[in-house]
């Protein structure tokens, strides 16, 4: 326990909350609203998180704090062309370096094998993981990795990096989608063949897979339609941003286990990808997930961790590597840039009667765009039965893709929830009622066939309507006021949950599930609501992959719902067995014991958990159990976002006055780290929206590696994000969890964008819009 | 980062004599908040850092009635705006150390840097050229001054020798009835490069402006001083057609190229903008109202 | 190597280290002397995640030279606490669950308690703009800036009780 004194009871004091059944709006304004759907004794409270103390001191522990004797630092040298055949590379200069142990290139690396490789939130062929970790042949980005070094210190490994001499025969690149599928235009893979709706054909191609998705007949659908609206729509390139640069330290043990330290979402991923790469069996890979300072998706790709094993293994010491933010930049998972068109109908009644999409994206240097979710999303929010979806996965010469919180959602959203204003705007409707009276709900099909359970849509749009912001003036010329909605899935996958009771009744809770924003403390309330305790006395630990049962990724908004429903089983365990030893204590039969709250009774005869804790080594010894899951009961989760933005007409600029974040989670376990995650998508869809991109010369290099240069908001840019939590229970979750992390950042770029448009006239298209693009579409105007 | 030396003369004639040794593989270091990042990514490759923030001359902050404000080249911004003087007396300049970098940016970054580092888009150089700031330089071989607007040869290059150092510059008194202010135009609120920045100086007498000085950053090589936007202004009413004009005039100046924060079209825009709202908050700040 | 013998204050401790001149004050603060709670998170000066304070400015470390630091006063996020008393800003960002990955935490603790230090009741703005230097991506700064709004009114309520 921490020696710091915190009071749980001033953390909780702050807000009030609305009760079960007022709508937003009554009874005041409320900053961040709770509309709850059911009460617990600990879930939906706000409990000081358990690693707080650590983290607000500095003793947390992240990966680049990792400080093994012996250490080496390493470097990894970088391709600083976009598309190159690597002619030769000469590591000798850099050997012969002062303080140089090792260099590794791809040569060190044993063939990829033709299988595939779970990635974390799906499979993609190991060779693209492979051909990304050291490039072989050919570089396919800037910022692409050649060649390794291990040295003394982090100054003379990079000193030595750039000694090695690389010739590169220069290729033609291609930026965007696009340009990419140009007949004329240069292939990344000389082995890449289009799959053309799920079959494979025999023509190389920069498009890696081509599909489509019908429901009813949307010919018939636009001719019957009083309002079509058709509109392109582009977004550039944008990265997740999360303030700590990746990190690894690995040591390949003289007894041939290799144990690795690193920053990630999942350190089984880690694990798995590495012993794939490496050719070695998995249980002797042990990964150790330290502190991960953000995510957001781009965390669970594996970039340096086997290239730091294979210098650990040749120098047979710790080696220990840290990117650079302009390596975070260049090499790791941006999200996809993309090219939309979209197209809806809608009869004078304000019945929606046709959608139609066609998505390509950028995946990057291997096929992986995520443009399939952003297709299965497009038209996720309407209930309508005639949709036509095709979607485009195309190479281009960028970063591999990595996941970025509702991956492929955001830019799909973009274009449809603009286009959906402009249809309601003809048939003279109010945006909301519009969504409102085409809303999805239960039993709504969806593009790529399956139908909805109970889902929030509806709710998270009355919300809206409801909420005081929507019906505020805006009190100023050039301001403007814009919504949105958007869907995210979430993902269910698999979890471990070990829970350990000590004698004076608190209980050790183990889990793998790298926590990166409160998740400890969201899994540690679903145990200590099962087992009737405060959550201060439930203790959670994120041990290594040695020490816990398999987990997947932190990531699709799962940890809550899965591995708290993982914590959920294994405290229902821990009841039968303290029902068990009460009635060992009572001479009576388990059955006979009643449990409610922490206490367990029968036959007049009562003892709480600590008490029954205490005697466990009388009862038959330690309490124990542990509980693995694999969730079927996802729960989509629904969001909408208010903006109003006040625009300068003089220099573009756009300024967001206020915001909120509106959101179905199903239950907020805890509803500080439930805004905090609204909040949190809300302002990285607002950097989305107005300023952030990668800027790509003529030459396919990024112009604006750093943090100066990539313009992610700052306190200064932003008002306070408001939130309407709304809690539509998943039925298929104990607690009503559907997962908070990820659908809030669908929203916003659209909701800007509207807002731009309710304030000056115009459609902004294409992201992002930056003073210079809104100037230039004004003054066109 | 290359391997480097590190020297920290205490006095002037320590640190000239260094610059004297080392010649251009010296480089100042005040805040290096420039200088340090160009060493890291191979911008820079001098051998020596020579810190000058313990020479005593280079520290000063002093403001006299008669020879104005002395401002030695590494006094860090915080300073700057720190004295109630200075905020007083020239709040053009506080306009340029309140928004280069952050907070703790300030706490390191220095005007004389600032104008050493000649980046076409360096915040005070615009507003010490309206102030008519002229630059100190020392050398073992003797002294000279240089005003700010001839001080930037390029980017990244002035008229600074090999062996001489930047000591102060010097800002003379403001003449009754003038104002200044600095005004960059950039996608986010703070933590940017000016896309474009215009700053001006204008004094005002009987209704009439007496002179005018108009400095434009980030739209050529080096920062923009427009003669002609001054001219546009003198002797004529104080009102808003002498502000179009000086706006106009800037915006003809202006040679700006099209890069990943503006195109040059946008750009001249911006100079007119900024130049017309820079001079009507001079304009108020002289003490008259524009209405 | 010619490396430099450096005598400082570091959270009131006097301390020395040796260092070579390339290296910044935020590399011997983690790399020689251990001190990890100052984080990096873009080596440039943009992020904030290094701020600790010199001589009582507030600072990136990644702009400093470890040599610098050569007669000065530095206090980290290590030297915020109080023994077993945690800083007003520490409690408050506990309780207004101000931090979610929690590795700009340190850089936005010591860069709000230095803003308190000088201005006991800042405003929104005031907050907003002291802060545009350190970046975070995980809040969207709203708990943050409350966090420094509540410990602002608690500092003011014990300094008048």
């Amino acid at each position: 326990m921490s020696t710091f004194t915190v009071d749980p009871a001033r953390a909780a004091a702050p807000r009030r909350e609305s009760s079960g059944n007022g709508g937003p709006g009554v009874g005041g304004y409320e900053p961040n609203m709770v509309l709850a759907s059911a009460t617990f004794d600990v879930v939906g409270t706000r409990p000081v998180r358990h690693d707080g103390a650590d983290k607000v001191t500095g003793r947390a522990l992240y990966g680049a704090d990792v400080h093994l004797s012996g250490t080496l630092h390493g470097a990894i040298l970088r391709s600083p062309h976009a598309h190159a055949r690597i002619q030769s590379v000469d590591t000798s200069r850099a050997e012969g370096m002062d303080g140089v142990f090792a260099v590794v290139t791809a040569a060190d690396l044993p063939p990829a094998e033709d299988k595939l490789v779970d990635v974390g939130e799906g499979e993609t062929k190991l060779a693209y993981v492979h051909g990304n970790i050291l490039a072989r042949d050919k570089v396919l980005y800037q910022g692409h990795a050649v060649a390794a070094v291990a040295a003394s210190s982090p100054h003379a490994a990079l000193e030595a990096a750039r000694a090695i001499d690389v010739e590169y025969e220069l290729l033609p690149s291609s930026m965007t989608a696009p340009d990419a599928m140009r007949e004329e235009a240069e292939l990344l893979h000389a082995d890449l063949f289009k799959q053309e709706f799920g079959e494979k054909t025999d023509q190389p191609s920069n498009v890696a897979e081509h599909f489509a998705w019908r429901l009813g007949d949307v010919e018939a659908g636009f001719a019957a339609s009083d309002a079509v609206v058709e509109r392109v729509f582009d977004t550039a390139t944008v990265h997740q941003g999360y303030i700590e640069p990746h990190n690894v330290t690995a040591l390949w043990n003289h007894d041939g286990r290799l144990h690795i330290w690193c920053s990630t979402q999942g350190a089984f991923v880690v694990r798995d990808v590495t012993a794939k790469i490496l050719e070695i069996p998995v249980s002797s890979v042990k990964v150790t997930p330290m502190e991960i300072g953000g995510g957001f998706g781009g965390k669970i790709p594996v970039y340096m961790e086997p290239v730091a094993a294979l210098l650990s293994r040749k120098t047979g010491r710790p080696v220990k590597i840290v990117m650079s933010r302009e390596e975070v930049f260049l090499s790791t998972g941006p999200t996809a840039g993309s090219h939309v068109r979209v197209k809806v109908g809608a009869s004078a009644d304000g019945r929606i009667r046709a959608m139609e999409a066609t998505l390509a994206y950028e995946a990057g240097a291997y096929p992986g765009s995520f443009v399939t979710p952003g297709g299965m999303c497009v038209f996720a929010a309407y209930d309508c039965p005639n949709l036509s979806v095709e979607c485009f996965d195309v190479v281009v010469n960028k970063p591999s893709c990595a996941a970025y919180r509702a991956p492929g959602a955001p830019q799909a959203a973009f274009a449809a929830e603009q286009v959906i204003d402009e249809v309601a705007a003809r048939v003279g409707m109010d945006p909301v009622d519009f969504r409102l009276r085409n809303s999805a709900r239960e039993g709504t099909r969806r593009v790529d066939g399956p139908k909805f359970r109970r889902i929030g849509c509806e709710e998270v749009l009355r919300a809206v309507r409801d909420h005081p912001h929507y019906r505020a003036p805006l009190g100023g010329p050039n301001r403007g006021r814009g919504v949105a909605v958007g869907f995210w899935f979430n993902v269910g996958l698999e979890s471990t949950c070990t829970l350990n009771v000590n004698a004076n009744g608190t209980v050790h809770l183990v889990e793998g599930s790298t926590d990166i924003g409160g998740t400890r403390t969201s899994i540690a309330m679903q145990a200590a609501e099962v087992l009737g305790i405060p959550a201060e006395d439930i203790l959670p630990e994120v041990v290594d992959t040695d020490s816990v049962g398999f987990t997947s990724v932190t990531g699709g908004s799962r940890t809550t719902f899965a591995t708290g429903w993982a914590a959920h089983d294994a405290a229902q365990k821990i009841v039968s067995e303290m029902k068990a030893r009460a009635s060992k204590l009572w001479s009576l039969e388990p059955d006979q014991v009643r449990h409610s709250k922490g206490v367990y009774s029968a036959n007049g005869r009562s003892a709480g958990f600590r008490e029954l804790a205490g005697q466990c080594s009388r009862t038959g010894g330690p309490v124990s159990a542990t509980a693995t899951v694999k969730p079927r009961g996802v729960g989509g989760s629904f969001a909408a976002a208010i903006a109003d933005v006040a625009v300068d007409p003089e220099t573009g600029k756009v300024d967001v006055l206020r915001f909120t974040a509106v959101q179905d989670v199903g239950k907020a376990v805890h509803p500080s780290y439930v805004e905090g995650q609204m909040q949190g998508g809300s302002v990285q869809g607002i950097g989305w929206s107005l300023n952030e991109e990668y800027c790509m010369g003529a030459d396919g290099t990024m112009k604006n590696s750093t943090l100066l240069d990539y313009r992610m908001p700052t306190s200064l840019d932003l008002p306070m994000i408001d939130t309407c939590i709304v809690e539509v229970a998943n039925p298929g979750h104990p607690f009503g969890v559907r997962g908070v992390g990820e659908a809030n950042i669908v929203p916003p770029l659209a909701a800007i964008a509207n807002a731009v448009h309710d304030a000056t006239g115009v459609r902004m298209r294409r992201l992002p819009m930056s003073p210079p693009a809104v100037w230039s579409e004004i003054a066109r105007a | 980062m290359h391997w480097i030396d590190y020297a920290r003369p205490r006095t002037l004639d320590e640190c000239l004599r260094a610059f004297a040794e080392h010649g251009s593989d010296a480089r100042a270091l005040a805040g290096g908040t420039d200088l340090l990042v160009q060493m890291r990514t191979g911008r820079r490759t001098n051998g020596v850092v020579v810190d000058v923030k313990a020479v005593p001359e280079l520290n000063e902050l002093r403001y006299d009635r008669d020879a104005g404000l002395t401002l030695g080249a590494a006094v860090p911004c915080y300073r700057i705006y720190g004295s109630e003087t200075v905020c007083r007396l020239y709040p053009g300049l506080i306009d340029t150390v309140s928004m280069i970098g952050g907070t703790q940016i300030q706490g390191r970054a220095s005007v004389g840097g600032n104008l050493c580092n000649a980046a076409p888009s360096a915040d005070a150089v615009p507003a010490l050229i309206a102030l008519r700031a002229a630059c100190r330089i020392a050398s073992a071989a003797g002294e000279r001054e240089v005003p700010v607007e001839q001080f930037c040869t390029g980017p990244g290059r002035s008229v600074l020798g090999a062996s001489e150092v930047l000591v102060s510059l010097r800002l003379p008194p403001p003449p009754e009835g003038s104002g200044a202010c600095y005004l960059r135009f950039i996608p986010r609120n703070e933590m940017d490069i000016a896309v474009a920045g215009a700053g001006v100086a204008v004094t005002v007498a009987n209704g009439r402006f007496a002179d005018g000085r108009v400095a434009l950053a980030s739209v050529a090589p080096t920062p923009l001083f427009v003669k002609a936007a001054g001219a546009a202004l003198r002797g004529e009413p104080v009102g808003r057609a002498a502000l179009a004009r000086a706006a106009a005039a800037a915006k003809a100046a202006a040679r700006p190229i099209s890069d990943m924060r503006g195109t040059a079209e946008y750009r001249r825009n911006l100079c007119e903008v900024l130049t017309r709202r820079a001079l009507e908050r001079a304009v108020e700040r002289a003490g008259v109202s524009l209405a | 190597m010619r490396s430099a013998h450096v005598e400082t204050t570091i959270n009131g401790q006097p301390a020395e280290f040796l260092c070579e001149p390339r290296q910044s004050l935020l590399e011997v603060l983690r790399d020689v002397l251990r001190l990890t709670g100052t984080k990096e998170g873009c080596n440039d000066g943009n992020c904030g995640a290094c701020t600790v304070e010199m001589d009582g400015r507030i600072v990136p470390a990644c702009l400093v030279l470890g040599v610098e630091a050569e007669g000065a006063e530095i206090l980290t996020i290590e030297g915020v606490a109080q023994g077993s008393a945690l800083h007003e800003v520490q409690r408050a960002f506990l309780e207004g669950a101000a931090l979610q990955c929690g590795v700009c935490t340190p850089g936005f603790i010591v860069a709000a308690k230095a803003l308190l230090d000088r201005n006991p009741d800042p405003s929104e703005d005031e907050i907003r703009l002291w802060l545009a230097n350190n970046l975070c991506r995980c809040t969207g700064y709203d708990k943050i800036v409350r966090s420094v709004q509540a410990a602002a009114r608690i500092q003011q309520q014990e300094s008048a009780s």
